[in-house]
């Protein structure tokens, strides 16, 4: 068979990737973008008519966000490639795509899935007042506009990007109140071996560290947010320090996240399997070591198919193009695919480091008052959900979707179902994996249903 | 009022004129709605459930917290859509249309 279609989805460090390995004579690639622009949000580029340079966009990344956006503006030349374009659906071997009002239908023989990720979010009260924003949300602003999401704002939240975008904002000019970790410094001391062994991006790491310490910025670990003060907007954010004491920051934006979490609705609409990841406290699809899913003909590269990073990222796509090749029965240098697939290896130490260095502080939910907002779509409480779960016997989290709307929001559970496992889990005595996953429904985001009509 | 976002640079661009509930306001081509409204005011648009003042959230297209509607009806995610002259936006839906706020 020769001329197989293989539709790519995310132009991001793992998509373009996949894309660039699958280009050539012998198949019809289609790489499709929600973003106008290559890039995904970690190389995303400002709109045309903007002036910075790639330096002080991407910091240290700046060569390798060139070189991606170089190789895409090549490929597009090379492949169909679909920028602005929502894949919203994955049925038999179909994928479903909006673009600018005009809907299509892909029929592919190959789906390489890289949609990459969010934040991980976790509530607190007061998480939904305006001028809260997630930490790649506050970056975005940054990026992509050259705006700060506040004039003074407070990060609180845990991971390597909560210090890498306060050093951003930082560096931009803006005032950072204070960078909150919920992690014990001691976590990330204990895992110094495993952190080495992505040397250089713990040297970054390290370096945002310093600077933030050297301009001054509060800066504590073992934090707990209580709520965020104020009513029309942000004034204040109100914590616990690892001592018990309370304080207080004045602020008028907080940036929060505590973690990243993988973008998985189509390949849960592709009927991939799924299995619970304890560190990450989320389902992710389970793949073999090129990333094939247990769905015949797809495949997932990147952070949607576990977080990884840009860099390993970039691997993921190349090895899943890879196994997209081998699938059809065309050569792929057994050398190079062995080289690829040992790095890939190499950076999972890093990453586990990482993940025992910064967890995500589950409490946060599991503790939270009844009244504490879990599911901002529908205003869900965590009140609610225990109540589900004890009066109404919702064991599972589709059940308690259904009996009190958490996770059936506009965002599909994105920002909540993580949270909500957690309530219930501990409202039930269950482990997390126990209450089951939310599953994935089409359209995974708002589609004008004039368009989905016309499907 | 003074808006909730701060432009940090890249100011040399062309005006674009626009409208908040009736209320004139002025942005830069190649802004976001959400960062041409925000760099004027705090909110967004109303909360369904609530009436609470929303004002966006993951400004990537991930959250569908930011959706504000055009005089016309028609609906925009205010972190992907790009502000154009003579936008009249609103931060309710318009009058009459259902379902109206549920505040």
């Amino acid at each position: 068979m020769a001329g197989e279609r293989v539709v790519v989805v995310g132009a991001g460090p793992a998509g373009v990737r996949a894309a660039e390995v699958l280009a050539g004579p012998r198949l019809n690639v289609i790489l499709v973008d929600e973003n106008p622009a290559p890039g995904g949000r970690i190389y995303q580029q400002p709109p045309p008519g903007f002036s910075r340079g790639y330096r002080q966009i991407y910091g240290f990344e700046a060569g390798k966000a060139e070189r991606l956006h170089a190789t895409a503006r090549a490929l597009a030349q090379r492949i169909d490639y679909r920028p602005s374009t929502l894949a919203w659906n994955v049925y038999e071997k179909v994928l479903y795509v909006t673009s600018g009002g005009v809907h299509d239908r892909i029929p592919f023989d190959a789906l390489v899935l890289a949609p990459g990720a969010t934040d991980l979010v976790l509530p607190f009260p007061g998480w939904t007042k305006p001028g809260v924003y997630t930490l790649g949300g506050a970056q975005v602003a940054l990026k992509h506009q050259g705006c700060a999401v506040g004039r003074r704002t407070v990060f609180i939240g845990t991971g390597p990007l909560l210090y890498l975008v306060a050093y951003q904002y930082l560096a931009a000019g803006a005032e950072v109140a204070g960078v909150l970790d919920t992690s014990e410094p001691e976590l990330a001391r204990a895992q110094t071996l495993g952190l080495l062994s992505g040397a250089t991006t713990f040297a970054k790491g390290l370096f945002y560290y310093w600077r933030l310490k050297a301009a001054k910025v509060p800066m504590l670990g073992g934090v707990r947010p209580l709520d965020v003060v104020g009513e029309a907007g942000v004034e204040a954010l109100r914590c616990r320090d690892a001592a018990g004491q309370e304080f207080q920051v004045a602020a008028d934006a907080v940036a929060m996240g505590f973690g990243l979490r993988s973008e998985c609705q189509l390949a849960d609409l592709a009927q991939c399997a799924f299995h619970y990841d304890q560190p990450l406290r989320q389902w992710l699809p389970t793949v073999d070591e090129d990333g094939q899913s247990t769905t015949p003909g797809v495949y997932l590269a990147g952070d949607g198919r576990r977080i990884v990073g840009a860099g390993a990222a970039e691997v993921g796509g190349v090895l899943a193009a890879y196994a997209v090749l081998i699938d059809f029965g065309y050569p792929v240098s057994l050398g190079t695919h062995r080289f690829w697939r040992a790095h890939a290896q190499n950076q999972n130490t890093f990453r586990r480091a990482l993940e025992a260095a910064f967890p995500p502080p589950v409490d946060l939910a599991a503790e939270a008052d009844d009244g504490t907002i879990v599911c901002r779509c529908e205003a869900a409480a965590a009140g609610e959900i225990r109540a589900a779960a004890r009066q109404l016997g919702a064991s599972e989290i589709n059940r308690a979707k259904a009996l009190c709307r958490v996770g059936m929001g506009r965002c599909q559970g994105r920002y909540c179902a993580v949270a909500v496992q957690e309530v219930l889990a501990a409202a039930l005595g269950l482990s997390p994996e126990a209450i089951g996953r939310l599953r994935g429904q089409a359209p995974v985001k708002p589609v004008p249903v004039a368009e989905a009509a016309d499907a | 009022m003074s808006g909730q976002f701060v432009r940090l640079g890249e100011g040399e661009r062309a005006a674009v004129r626009f409208s908040v509930d009736g209320r004139s306001l002025s942005a830069l081509v190649g802004d976001t709605v959400m960062v041409a409204m925000l760099l004027a005011g705090r909110k967004l648009r109303t909360f369904e459930f609530g009436g609470e003042p929303r004002a966006g959230f993951c400004l990537m297209g991930a959250c569908q917290d930011c959706w504000v509607w055009l005089a016309d009806g028609r609906q925009l995610r205010a972190c992907t859509a790009y502000v154009e002259e003579g936008m009249a936006l609103l931060t309710a839906p318009p009058a009459g249309r259902w379902p109206a706020n549920a505040s």
